[in-house]
């Protein structure tokens, strides 16, 4: 993790409704790399990328992305910051009521006054880069998960981001589909020279993308490094984790008071 | 025991109080972001435009029938009330007030809020629950600038040309009832209705109420639709709160608004 930090992540704090989300995250992200951020479900992977974008402000602790400090900035400065970030949301979030050409052109119309035929051929393109070009006209509803996520993906591109995060990007995927978009985030990381952030807990397919993996539990790092580390960790927690094993620090139930317990004093309601 | 529950019964009351309150003070800051925002709805007023065949153009067919049906009644009503004191040529000023004044821009408000103010709530309720919200925001595009405006702008200028479109089919319905078909002379029923209807006391007050009511059932849903809880359970219960609390705004607006325009008229 040695060449110049496109994101850094230092001891940031982030508290939702008085409950502690993240604990002391320390996190960095390098230009021209694919990192992952791993950990079950509510662990808080999908709160960090919102601090990374600027939708949430950490309660404590630093967040820089590209030299800026997200939390300080006014909304004029974290919106020119978005333009050069890029964000895939779990389910695509394409909009509806605009066709796959729309969609992939909505942000060169916003923020840009290039003629139409121009953001045509950058449309094209960024369809051809994801394999769905023939498909400019068909409506989302028309599209198939794997599709869809493929059209978020070059919308995603469309201004030639320095930073791409990826929000749960494998998730309800065929495993077709799932190779694909694998494949997908590691070509464009490299083809455009970008860095990207895929929040996920698809191990298998990530192992296989990544440069450098982060485990998020409980709001906390519990173990990081290459995948090659991650494979070869006898950390009881990323063991767990790869493994797919209920027994293990992580507790298949949910807390609750002892069964004996429960079953006496609800006994009486149930006659 | 007994404090238990009344205290316990205090603070719940406190806590909708101020949970109200709050709400209530948010939707305020949020009609001022969308006024402040309105640059791109009026910039590129492309998207106004499409709001309104959305909002206001689909309406028309609900609108326009119910607006003929009504003014149908009126007549029938109007002239079997009025015959009895002969004065049944007086037809026509009572349909024409009768819709110009209240029930053009208040039915057509009511109609209005459950087609089109439903349905914007739906939309951004939905794009709030599919990410769609957030996916523009992280697009450096403010969604209260791209969706809101445009939506809210467009019920605004919609609902007066609606309640418009009302009256005069009110007045086309009450003319079929009572000259065509039960026979009151035409003449007196379109003279007397063009010399008793002043056009600022009970047109422009017309026009003025439907704008506000505009204003209100567009507020009610963009905020309901923006500020919703984004899973199918609260799009839903945000649909129903925007009928329900616009009806009800509605209503109160027109008695307001009918006692401060037509003091001693």
């Amino acid at each position: 993790m040695s060449s110049e930090l496109l994101v850094k992540l230092t001891d940031v704090n982030f508290t939702y409704d008085r409950r502690p989300v993240l604990k002391g995250i320390n996190m960095q992200i390098p230009r021209g790399k694919v990192v992952a951020i791993m950990g079950l479900s509510g662990c808080g992977k999908t709160t960090t990328l919102r601090l990374i974008g600027g939708q949430l402000r950490a309660t404590a602790g630093e967040v820089l992305v590209a030299g800026k400090n997200v939390g300080e900035l006014d909304s004029d400065e974290l919106y020119a910051l978005r333009r050069r970030m890029g964000m895939l949301f779990q389910f695509g979030a394409l909009f509806t009521d605009m066709s796959v050409y729309d969609n992939v052109a909505f942000q060169l119309h916003e923020h840009t006054d290039l003629p139409e035929e121009l953001v045509r051929d950058m449309v094209m393109m960024k369809l051809h880069a994801v394999g769905l070009r023939g498909a400019h006209d068909l409506m989302p509803s028309e599209l198939s998960g794997g599709m869809a996520r493929r059209v978020a993906l070059a919308r995603a591109i469309a201004l030639d981001p320095l930073l791409i995060m990826y929000d749960e990007p494998f998730a309800g995927l065929d495993p077709i589909s799932l190779s694909i978009v694998g494949e997908l985030i590691r070509t464009l990381n490299n083809a455009l020279g970008i860095s990207s952030i895929v929040v996920t807990h698809d191990i298998q397919e990530s192992l296989k993308i990544v440069d450098y993996v982060y485990f998020v539990s409980e709001g906390r790092i519990v173990a990081e490094g290459t995948p090659a580390d991650i494979r070869k960790s006898d950390q009881p927690y990323v063991h767990q984790f790869i493994w797919g094993e209920a027994d293990g620090p992580v507790s298949y139930h949910y807390p609750a008071r002892p069964f004996g317990e429960q079953i006496y004093r609800e006994a009486p309601r149930a006659r | 025991m007994r404090d238990d529950f009344f205290s316990g019964g205090l603070r719940g009351l406190g806590r909708r109080v101020t949970d109200r309150v709050w709400r209530l003070g948010f939707a305020a800051r949020f009609l001022l972001a969308t006024i402040r925002y309105s640059t791109v709805a009026f910039g590129r007023f492309g998207l106004t435009i499409r709001e309104i065949y959305f909002t206001g153009v689909l309406s028309l067919i609900i609108i326009l029938v119910s607006g003929l049906f009504v003014g149908m009644v009126l007549g029938l009503q109007g002239y079997d009330t009025l015959q009895r004191y002969g004065s049944s040529e007086a037809l026509g000023i009572l349909v024409a007030l009768s819709l110009v004044r209240e029930l053009g821009p208040v039915v057509a408000a009511l109609l209005f809020a459950s087609r089109a103010g439903s349905a914007i709530t739906a939309e951004i309720g939905l794009m709030k629950a599919t990410e769609q919200l957030s996916a523009m925001e992280m697009m450096a595009v403010d969604p209260i600038a791209r969706v809101v405006a445009p939506r809210f702008w467009a019920g605004v200028i919609s609902m007066p040309l609606l309640a418009a479109l009302f009256s005069a089919l009110g007045i086309f319905g009450g003319y079929l009832v009572g000259v065509q078909l039960i026979g009151v002379d035409e003449g007196s029923f379109w003279s007397q209705m063009q010399a008793s209807v002043d056009f600022r006391e009970d047109i422009v007050n017309g026009v003025i109420k439907s704008a506000v009511f505009g204003v209100i059932i567009s507020w009610i849903a963009v905020f309901e639709g923006y500020d919703c809880e984004p899973t199918a359970e609260g799009v839903s219960g945000a649909t129903t709160r925007t009928v329900v609390t616009s009806s009800l705004a509605i209503l109160a607006a027109d008695f307001i608004l009918t006692a401060l325009m037509f003091r001693g008229a």
